[in-house]
């Protein structure tokens, strides 16, 4: 819960529901970006998600590094990665 | 990786440590590291091995899922257990023992108890689900605390009405407070949190200096962060200085994330006092929902037993968590208490201290006792 994962901003979704597509580890998903709406974000900008929201914004090297220190966690980070995979935060109205 | 190597650069840890070495002298010094994400990292890389034996770091309470003390396990069962509930929860928090079993255990009993990442992820079952009630177990430091209160916001918003959140937020500032108020533990400074200071910023932890004489510096996760922290601390001291500093600046900014800030003034507000794992009940160191929020609050709609259960005897977690004893030098550690069968939090998530030191430590411990140094 406590682990920060890096992803690049892909494109913006319904502004309406603060939602983004981002890339982590070569992986497409949607994340919310409600907490950095006074960040000015753009496609191509680099974020830390924690439980499903982009947390900060970070620069290109400290995205490479949050990813190396967690592929060193090993164990850990591979069910923090498979916990993102199993969510299904999306921008279908009603949920289906 | 260009960006990595000259993080994990052998060169320049040698350069921080020799570094370290100086500036520490014939002194011997103190410092805790709030964060479990510090203490997996120390562990990790066998930090407290390459430091010289005059820095001693201890190990403090920011570990979220270890802070949790074991009625409010028993209160999470009790709703989860509640007629069409369904209990959802980060899996960190499954395996935790309160006095009556674990949320696994009263999934096995029949509990419709179910994994989540995100709060995203359980209003969404809400709203698929609209015979159900839907509740999320919120635990976590200002780090997750923004998102849950930005899924409230989308909750009401959507009138998801069948959508409640067990609170169980706190705050980084008070157990900071209630560790320099100790007596049983004397500190020379602080590696301050890194993720929880990109929401709160540096400001919250300026009374540690002011009010406690001691330096505080905010780090990064990173071997070499952890080591030029250690050395921003002790020249702070040999210069006589005894401030605020922030050595992880490429994420914390000086005022946080006001966005998420605001939004956490906007949802919650401060309980009187809170039981924490060890610590005890500290008085405004966790957050409830506001009134406005009162139809989304499980504690309001559910009854909740609220019953206060003692931690093992067996147990020194609390020890742990305020940094009185090494996690090996507690007496069940690695024998009745492993990381597949927990007896105390501290062993359950893997930034907890002696899960950390399970996975990674002994292995440094026998090395160094092989060598001759103390431990």
């Amino acid at each position: 819960m406590c682990l920060g994962i890096p992803g690049q901003v892909v494109e913006f979704l319904e502004v309406s529901d603060q939602l983004a597509r981002v890339d982590v580890s070569g992986v497409g998903r949607i994340v919310n970006i409600g907490l950095l709406e006074d960040e000015a974000l753009a496609v191509g900008d680099w974020v830390l998600i924690h439980v499903g929201f982009a947390m900060s914004k970070i620069d290109e090297a400290e995205a490479a590094l949050a990813l190396a220190s967690l592929q060193l966690m090993g164990r850990t980070f591979d069910e923090e990665l498979e916990a993102f995979w199993s969510s299904r935060i999306t921008n279908e109205a009603g949920g289906r | 990786m260009r960006f990595v190597d000259e993080y994990r650069d052998p060169a320049a840890a040698r350069a921080l440590v020799s570094q370290i070495t100086e500036l520490a002298g014939d002194d011997h010094f103190k410092f805790m590291e709030v964060c479990g994400g510090h203490t997996h990292t120390i562990y990790r890389h066998g930090i407290e091995h390459v430091l010289p034996q005059s820095v001693e770091l201890v190990h403090g309470p920011g570990c979220p899922v270890c802070v949790i003390p074991m009625g409010r396990i028993d209160d999470a069962i009790a709703v989860a257990e509640t007629r069409d509930v369904v209990f959802t929860s980060f899996g960190d928090m499954m395996r935790v023992p309160g006095g009556e079993g674990n949320l696994l255990q009263a999934k096995a009993r029949g509990a419709d108890v179910r994994f989540v990442y995100s709060p995203l992820d359980a209003l969404r079952i809400a709203i698929e689900s609209p015979e159900r009630e839907v509740v999320f177990f919120a635990v976590g430091f200002e780090t997750t605390a923004p998102s849950t209160a930005l899924t409230l916001l989308q909750a009401r918003e959507q009138n998801v009405t069948n959508f409640s959140v067990f609170c169980n937020h706190v705050t980084i500032v008070p157990p900071i407070k209630a560790i320099l108020e100790s007596p049983d533990l004397r500190l020379d400074g602080f590696l301050g949190p890194g993720h929880v200071s990109t929401v709160v910023g540096q400001r919250p932890y300026r009374f540690v200096p002011a009010q406690y004489g001691k330096p505080l510096v905010t780090a990064g996760f990173e071997p070499l962060d952890i080591l030029q922290a250690i050395a921003m601390l002790l020249a702070q001291i040999r210069d006589g200085r005894c401030e605020v500093e922030n050595q992880y600046t490429r994420v914390v900014k000086e005022d946080g994330n006001p966005r998420a800030l605001r939004l956490l003034a906007e949802v919650f507000e401060l309980r009187p006092h809170f039981e924490w794992r060890g610590l005890g009940f500290i008085s405004q160191s966790a957050l409830k929902l506001r009134p406005e929020f009162a139809a989304h609050d499980a504690e309001l709609r559910y009854s909740v037993p609220g019953v206060r259960v003692a931690d093992p005897k067996a147990c020194q977690c609390g020890e742990v968590l305020k940094g009185v004893i090494k996690p090996w030098e507690c007496k069940v550690f690695g024998t009745a208490c492993t990381p597949e069968t927990p007896i105390g939090t501290c062993m359950v998530s893997s930034e907890g201290a002696c899960a950390a030191y399970y996975n990674f430590g002994r292995l440094h411990r026998e090395t160094a006792v092989a060598l001759g140094r103390p431990v």
